[in-house]
């Protein structure tokens, strides 16, 4: 690749200032627990929308996305429908519901009507767990963009791209909190849109904005699969075991998305229930316009780049939206793109950070250590802060570590917790009158530990060549994605819990109930 | 100190209410009936309608692979359906809830609220 590392280097450095700015000018009037967990609520849902569009579209969507579709074709597509379609479970189940009964974590609605300690150690757990290997997925990823981008091959020089990352993030959520974090999302996604646009408008163009030329022009270039690429089943279609996989990644995604913490926490910066659904609406318009632009980009980078030359890339499949970029406007457009996939990372690190350290906070120190007495007080935000830098450096050791990981498999997992672990015991807490702390407790925990023994046991760990240990051979479950069980697992075991249990609370469902479809006593915006 | 029926007033900021008398009046059961008739089914909707896309372009390659015009074929306007149902139930959802939950969840709130807004 015509790289050029210091341009690229400046062009980010000016994003990293302008952001830093922003972050600055937003700290101002920062006091209560609200303003740092929740940005005092006080942001619309068109910019709640652009920040959570912000916060979903990770590299793993736009690089990963655009480079599966460039070697495998139509599979790649399947990921992008996967993320899109699930906001819809967002949207008509819990957004708004979520944004009337709770605070700042998902650990306040699964809590509301249990015996609080130990739904919100729970629910603690699982947030920690999701955002830790969402993290570690974009701290893996830094370290290969790096290569790629900046031409720094040595694992090293790698760790020290990842720490100065790492810092940077530490630096927008101590400083900016909620609020910081959000204009950082909404510019990141603002640059984000624009570029993938104007990179789609540019590839159409060339094909005179004919999509069945351009799908002529890609089959043309790949001559390894030929048409094959404009069908399913390149990259899953092989085997049985391989489809079935498939077909389990597809939950996952599907299911997933309305169970990230990190996500749901963004419902709690807008003043109402009604805001939280424009975010929702905002936020499905500017996702699905962007997976539609990957489309366009993965075959217009297999058409004008071309596989062989994306494969011979450091970084591969990754490195297909950047070559594409370099291609259509040299390498000022390529040091552009670069800068907007650098603060891809570091901005969806930062929401990250800022959802386990409130997790944790509330959580943990405010409800469980200190029985609901420190809640809402500055002690909260104290607590926040400091586990904000801690979880920072586990991110930046975490991530030195898993350089050169598979980011995807990573991501998978992350989905795959959050569908089997909270979306299950989301949905019962809102809508299932019986259900109690003991069946959150079963689907919670039972859910976490059944998906990371099946993943534990998965050929993504160990007996490929492919896998994390690829010496060692503890492969008893086929399947790389443990969606397909686990799910249904996790359902049944909230199910079971929850039978099982005496435990009952009526008039905290009717209260709960209540207030969640009506927003009585919904926490306000904050007023400056 | 406190009972089941009056749960002590620190841990309800909203202030006393009888929260199962709201949940069991008409106003708040027809709220709850037109939320759960219009997501539920949605919601089972798309969920299929996912599915048979997933199962399709895993199971049936060739079918997929049909080509209907130029180089266009079956899957890829099969996925492109898939964003269309996507905006078109976002686009109703949002019609039924600004027509027909916002108004009732507001009356039921004002009137708990002692608001007259």
């Amino acid at each position: 690749m015509n790289n050029n590392p210091v341009l690229n280097i400046s062009i980010f450095a000016v994003f990293v200032a302008i952001t830093l700015v922003v972050v600055i000018r937003a700290s101002r009037n920062q006091k209560t627990a609200a303003d740092y967990l929740a940005a005092g609520r006080a942001f619309t849902g068109p910019q709640n929308g652009i920040a959570i569009a912000g916060d979903y579209l990770s590299a793993a969507s736009f690089l990963g996305i655009a480079g599966a579709i460039a070697l495998n074709g139509y599979d790649g597509f399947l990921y992008s429908i996967g993320f899109l379609v699930a906001w819809l479970v967002a949207l008509l189940l819990v957004a708004e519901l979520l944004r009337n009964t709770g605070k700042y974590t998902m650990g306040d609605v699964l809590a509301f009507r249990m015996r609080q300690r130990p739904v919100r150690a729970a629910a603690a757990t699982s947030t920690m767990a999701v955002s830790f290997f969402y993290l570690l997925a974009q701290m893996a990823g830094a370290g290969g963009l790096v290569a790629l981008l900046l031409n720094i091959t040595g694992k090293g020089g790698q760790a020290i791209v990842i720490a100065v990352v790492g810092a940077l993030m530490i630096a927008y959520v101590l400083i900016g909190g909620m609020k910081g974090t959000t204009w950082v999302q909404i510019i990141k996604a603002v640059l984000l849109i624009i570029g993938a646009g104007v990179m789609t408008v540019w590839v159409l163009a060339k094909y005179g904005f004919n999509l069945s030329t351009l799908l002529g022009a890609a089959v043309d270039n790949a001559p390894k699969f030929g048409e094959k690429i404009l069908g399913p089943g390149l990259q899953y279609g092989a085997t049985g075991t391989s489809k079935l996989d498939f077909l389990s990644l597809g939950l996952a995604l599907v299911l997933g998305t309305a169970g990230l913490p990190h996500i749901l926490m963004r419902f709690y910066t807008v003043p109402t229930a009604k805001e939280a659904r424009r975010s929702v609406v905002w936020a499905i318009w500017l996702i699905g316009l962007f997976y539609l632009f990957t489309l366009v980009l993965g075959y217009g980078a297999g058409a004008l780049v071309g596989p062989d030359k994306i494969n011979a890339a450091p970084g591969k499949a990754n490195s297909a939206a950047p070559l594409l970029a370099e291609a259509l406007g040299g390498p000022v457009l390529l040091g552009l793109i670069a800068a907007v996939a650098f603060a891809t990372i570091l901005a969806v690190v930062a929401g990250l950070t800022i959802t386990a350290s409130a997790s944790f906070a509330h959580d943990i120190y405010a409800n469980i250590i200190k029985k609901g007495e420190m809640e809402d007080k500055e002690a909260e935000v104290v607590v926040a802060r400091r586990t904000a830098v801690v979880i920072g450096v586990v991110a930046i050791v975490g991530g030195i570590a898993a350089n050169g990981q598979n980011i995807a498999f990573l991501v998978a997992l992350a989905f795959a917790v959050a569908a089997s672990a909270n979306l299950p015991t989301i949905l019962y807490s809102l809508f299932w009158k019986r259900f109690n702390t003991s069946g959150a407790l079963w689907s919670i925990y039972g859910g976490l530990s059944v998906t990371i023994l099946l993943i534990v046991l998965s050929p993504a760990v160990s007996g490929k060549a492919s896998s994390m240990f690829p010496t060692a051979d503890f492969d008893l479950f086929p399947l790389s994605n443990p969606g397909i069980v686990s799910i249904p697992l996790s359902f049944i075991l909230g199910y079971l819990g929850t039978v099982l249990s005496k435990e009952k609370d009526s008039a905290k469902y009717a209260e709960m109930e209540v207030r969640a479809l009506t927003g009585v006593g919904a926490e306000k915006a904050t007023a400056h | 100190m406190s009972t089941a029926e009056h749960p002590p007033a620190e841990s309800n900021p909203v202030g006393e209410h009888d929260w199962e008398a709201v949940q069991s009046s008409p106003e708040f059961v027809e709220l709850r009936r037109r939320l759960r008739s219009f997501v539920f089914p949605m919601a089972g909707l798309f969920l299929v309608w996912y599915l048979l896309y997933v199962l399709l372009a895993d199971y049936a390659h060739d079918f997929m692979a049909t080509k209907v015009v130029g180089n266009i074929n079956i899957g890829l306007i099969f996925g492109l359906l898939q964003f269309v149902s996507t905006f078109a139930i976002t686009t109703l959802y949002v019609r039924h809830a600004n027509k027909h939950l916002d108004p009732a969840a507001e009356k039921i709130r004002n009137e708990l609220e002692g608001g007259h807004a």
